[in-house]
C-alpha cells in the first residue's frame, strides 16, 4: 500500500472458529480510537466491518479482510472464497436471506448484513459471482 | 453521636473541571477531584491493581500505584483487588456532620442485606437514625420515583426520539465515567435522570423543611454507601450547581457501630421508618432496576469487565436494537457487591430476599399489588449537564503524528516479551509501548530488554578486559586474543543495532 502514508493492517477470517468472529474489526476500531478518528465514523466503519465480517464467516467460509487507514479515508476490504452472491440485487433487499435455519437461530440471517452495510459506508465495491467468492470493498470519507 | 474513626476528609468546594491531560497523569498520585485514593504507606507496589483496572488507569511508579485521572471511572475495582487494603475511596470526615444542626441519613438500600440479626428494615432504620441523625429517609423510595420517571422517559424516547439500541441506566456512575471515556457512541443512550440517591435527597430535604422550622443550611443530607464512586457524583452533580448530598459515609465506616445499636435496641425503640415497597428493596440487586419498569425486555448485567463486553457488541452491531433497557452495573452481585460494603455479596442476596418478602407482604396489607406510583414528572430530575467524550487512547490531535505514533508503539510492542508481567509499572506490555510513544515511560523500564542489554554489555566488558596493549601481549596469547577480538566486533554490531 505505497499510495500516501498510511497504515495497513490485515486479518484472517478462521471459519473453524465462530469466537474470532469480529475480532478484525474490533481491532481496526481501537486503533481508529487510537489515532482519533471522529466516533460517527467509527461507529459506521464497526458497524460495516462487522457484518462484512459475519458474512464472510457465515456465508463465505472465511476469509481475509483488510484495512487501509490514511488521513483522508478508510478502506476495508474484506474478501472470502465462498460460493459467491448468486443474485445481487436480491441481497441487497432488507429481509432478503439464504442463510441456513442453524445460523438464524444464533440471532443471524435477518436479510440485513448487505442493506446495512450500504448505509452505513460512503463507497461500496461488490466484486462477487456464482462460484467467484465475495469481495466487498468499503470506504470511508474522512475530512 | 458516637465516636468514629476518622477517615480521608474531603476536599471543599473542589469541582472536576472536564477532561484532565493525559500527559501530567503519571506525575502525580491522585488525591483530588476523584473518590479513589492511596494510602502511600500501605501500597507495596505490587501490581494487582494494575492488571484488574478495566481502563488501564494505574501504573505502578517509584513502589507505588498512581492513578491517571482522566482514566479513572472510580468503579472500585482496585479498592477490591488491593491485598494490602491500600485503596481507599474519599468519604465524608464524620465530624462534619456537627456543621449541621438537622442531619438526615439517606441509606442505600443495599444495606438491608448487610446484617443477618436485624429482624425487619425498621431495626435497621431506627439503629441508623440513633448513631446520630435526626431522621432517617430511604434512598429504595427515592429509587421508586425514578422508576416512576424513567417509564416516562422510556415511552417519550421511543415516540420521539430515533434512538438505536437500548436506553442504558446511569444509576451506578461508574458506568457513566465508563461510557464517557471508552463509548462515546452509547453517550445517547444514556438515561439522563438524576439517581436514586440524589433524588431521595431532595425529597429528605423537602421534607426537613415540612417537619422543621430550619433553612437550607442548617439541614445536612449524608448518604450510606455501599459505593466508592457515588462521591464522585457529588463534585460533578449532573443537575444543579451543587449536588443535593451534603456528605458520603460507607457502609464500612458504621458497619460495627450499627451492628451493635441493631443488637441492643428494644422492641418499643423501634420506629416505623420504611416508606418504600418491595420494588425499591429490590433495585440494589441485579435486575431491581429494570423489573420496576413495566417493560418487555431488559438486560442487566453486572460486573465492570462483563459490562465492557456487552457495551462492545453494542457498539458493534445492531444486536440489540429490540432491547428496551440495560441495567449494567460496575459491581458484581450489583450494589449489594459494592466495594464499600462489608458482606460477600452472596449472602446479602439471601438476606435481601428475606426483606423483600417482609416488603412485598406489608405491600399486599397496603393493597398495593402493582408498581407504586410515584408523583414525579421527568424533566424535574433531568440531567441540565451535557457529558463530554473524553478521548483517553488518543494518542496524537494530529492523524498523521497519530499514525506515525501508533506504528511506533507496534514496533516497540513487537519487541516486548508478551508476558505481561506488569513488572514495569504498566498492565501489559502495549500498555508499556503505548506509554513509551507518549514519552511516559522508557523501553528499558521492560527488565527483559534490561537485561538483554545488560548481558551485551557485560559480554562487551568481558571482551574488552580480555584485550591488552599491544606493547604488553606475550606471545603465547596472541592467538587467543585476535580471536575475541573478531567477536567483541561483531557483537557491537548487534548492541548498535539495537
Amino acid at each position: 500500500m505505497a499510495e500516501k502514508s498510511g497504515m495497513h493492517m490485515e486479518y484472517d477470517i478462521n471459519k473453524e472458529d465462530f469466537n474470532s468472529a469480529g475480532e478484525a474489526s474490533s481491532k481496526v476500531k481501537k486503533t481508529l480510537n487510537m489515532l482519533g478518528v471522529d466516533n460517527k465514523v467509527i461507529k459506521r466503519v464497526a458497524i460495516a466491518m462487522y457484518e462484512a465480517e459475519i458474512n464472510a464467516f457465515i456465508h463465505g467460509g472465511g476469509g481475509m479482510a483488510v484495512a487501509d487507514i490514511y488521513t483522508d479515508k478508510i478502506v476495508i476490504e474484506i474478501s472470502d472464497h465462498g460460493k459467491g452472491i448468486e443474485n445481487l440485487e436480491l441481497a441487497m433487499q432488507e429481509g432478503y436471506s439464504t442463510a441456513s435455519e442453524e445460523i438464524r437461530m444464533m440471532g443471524f440471517g435477518a436479510g440485513m448484513g448487505l442493506p446495512n452495510i450500504k448505509k452505513n459506508v460512503d463507497e461500496l465495491d461488490i466484486r462477487t459471482g456464482p462460484g467467484e467468492g465475495t469481495d466487498l470493498k468499503m470506504t470511508f470519507k474522512l475530512n | 453521636m458516637e465516636t468514629f474513626r476518622m477517615q480521608y476528609s474531603a476536599p471543599k468546594g473542589q469541582k472536576r473541571n472536564g477532561p484532565v491531560k493525559i500527559a501530567s497523569g503519571l506525575q502525580e498520585p491522585i488525591k483530588r477531584y476523584h473518590s479513589i485514593t492511596l494510602d502511600e504507606d500501605k501500597c507495596v507496589g505490587c501490581t494487582s491493581c494494575i492488571k484488574r483496572c478495566p481502563t488501564e488507569a494505574i501504573r505502578v511508579h517509584k513502589s507505588k500505584a498512581r492513578i491517571i485521572n482522566s482514566r479513572c471511572i472510580d468503579c472500585g475495582e482496585c479498592i477490591r483487588v488491593c491485598p494490602h487494603g491500600a485503596k481507599h475511596a474519599i468519604t465524608t470526615d464524620l465530624l462534619e456532620l456537627d456543621n449541621y444542626k438537622y442531619r438526615v441519613a439517606i441509606p442505600a438500600p443495599a444495606i438491608y442485606g448487610q446484617y443477618r440479626s436485624a429482624r425487619s428494615r425498621n431495626h435497621i432504620l431506627t439503629a441508623l437514625k440513633k448513631l446520630g441523625f435526626d431522621d432517617v429517609f430511604e434512598v429504595a423510595l427515592g429509587a421508586e420515583y425514578v422508576s416512576n420517571a424513567t417509564r416516562q422517559y422510556l415511552k417519550t424516547v421511543k415516540k420521539e426520539k430515533n434512538l438505536e439500541g437500548p436506553v442504558i441506566s446511569t444509576a451506578c456512575p461508574a458506568i457513566i465515567r465508563l461510557i464517557q471515556v471508552r463509548f462515546p457512541n452509547l453517550m445517547d443512550n444514556m438515561l439522563p435522570l438524576e439517581a436514586p440517591v440524589e433524588v431521595a435527597a431532595r425529597l429528605a430535604r423537602e421534607k426537613a423543611k415540612r417537619d422543621t422550622s430550619y433553612g437550607d443550611s442548617a439541614i445536612g443530607i449524608f448518604f450510606i454507601s455501599p459505593c466508592a464512586s457515588k462521591m464522585f457524583s457529588q463534585y460533578f452533580p449532573l443537575r444543579g450547581e451543587k449536588s443535593p448530598v451534603d456528605g458520603v459515609i460507607s457502609f464500612q465506616e458504621i458497619y460495627m457501630n450499627l451492628r451493635n445499636k441493631i443488637k441492643s435496641l428494644k422492641d418499643d425503640e423501634i420506629e416505623d421508618l420504611e416508606q418504600a415497597t418491595n420494588y425499591g428493596v429490590r433495585w440494589p440487586s441485579p435486575g431491581g432496576e429494570s423489573m420496576a419498569l413495566d417493560i418487555n425486555k431488559f438486560i442487566a448485567v453486572d460486573g465492570i469487565h462483563d459490562v465492557v463486553k456487552i457495551f462492545e457488541t453494542i457498539e458493534n452491531s445492531n444486536k440489540f436494537d429490540d432491547i428496551d433497557f440495560l441495567e449494567a452495573l460496575a459491581c458484581k452481585g450489583g450494589c449489594l457487591g459494592g466495594a464499600l460494603t462489608v458482606k460477600n455479596h452472596f449472602v446479602s442476596q439471601v438476606i435481601m430476599k428475606t426483606m423483600r418478602d417482609e416488603a412485598k407482604a406489608k405491600d399486599r396489607e397496603n393493597e398495593l399489588t402493582d408498581l407504586p406510583n410515584r408523583d414525579i414528572d421527568y424533566h424535574d430530575i433531568l440531567w441540565d449537564k451535557q457529558l463530554e467524550h473524553i478521548p483517553i487512547h488518543k494518542l496524537d490531535t494530529d492523524m498523521a503524528k497519530a499514525m506515525k505514533k501508533l506504528e511506533r508503539m507496534e514496533k516497540i510492542a513487537d519487541a516486548l516479551p508478551s508476558l505481561d508481567c506488569g513488572a514495569c509499572g504498566a498492565p501489559s506490555c502495549r500498555a508499556l509501548a503505548e506509554d513509551i510513544v507518549r514519552d511516559e515511560a522508557k523501553i528499558t523500564d521492560c527488565v527483559f530488554v534490561l537485561r538483554e542489554r545488560v548481558r551485551a554489555l557485560a559480554n562487551q566488558m568481558f571482551e574488552l578486559e580480555s584485550m591488552l596493549p599491544p606493547t604488553m601481549i606475550r606471545d603465547d596469547k596472541r592467538d587467543s586474543d585476535s580471536e575475541a577480538e573478531h567477536r567483541h566486533e561483531s557483537l557491537s554490531n548487534d548492541v548498535n543495532d539495537d
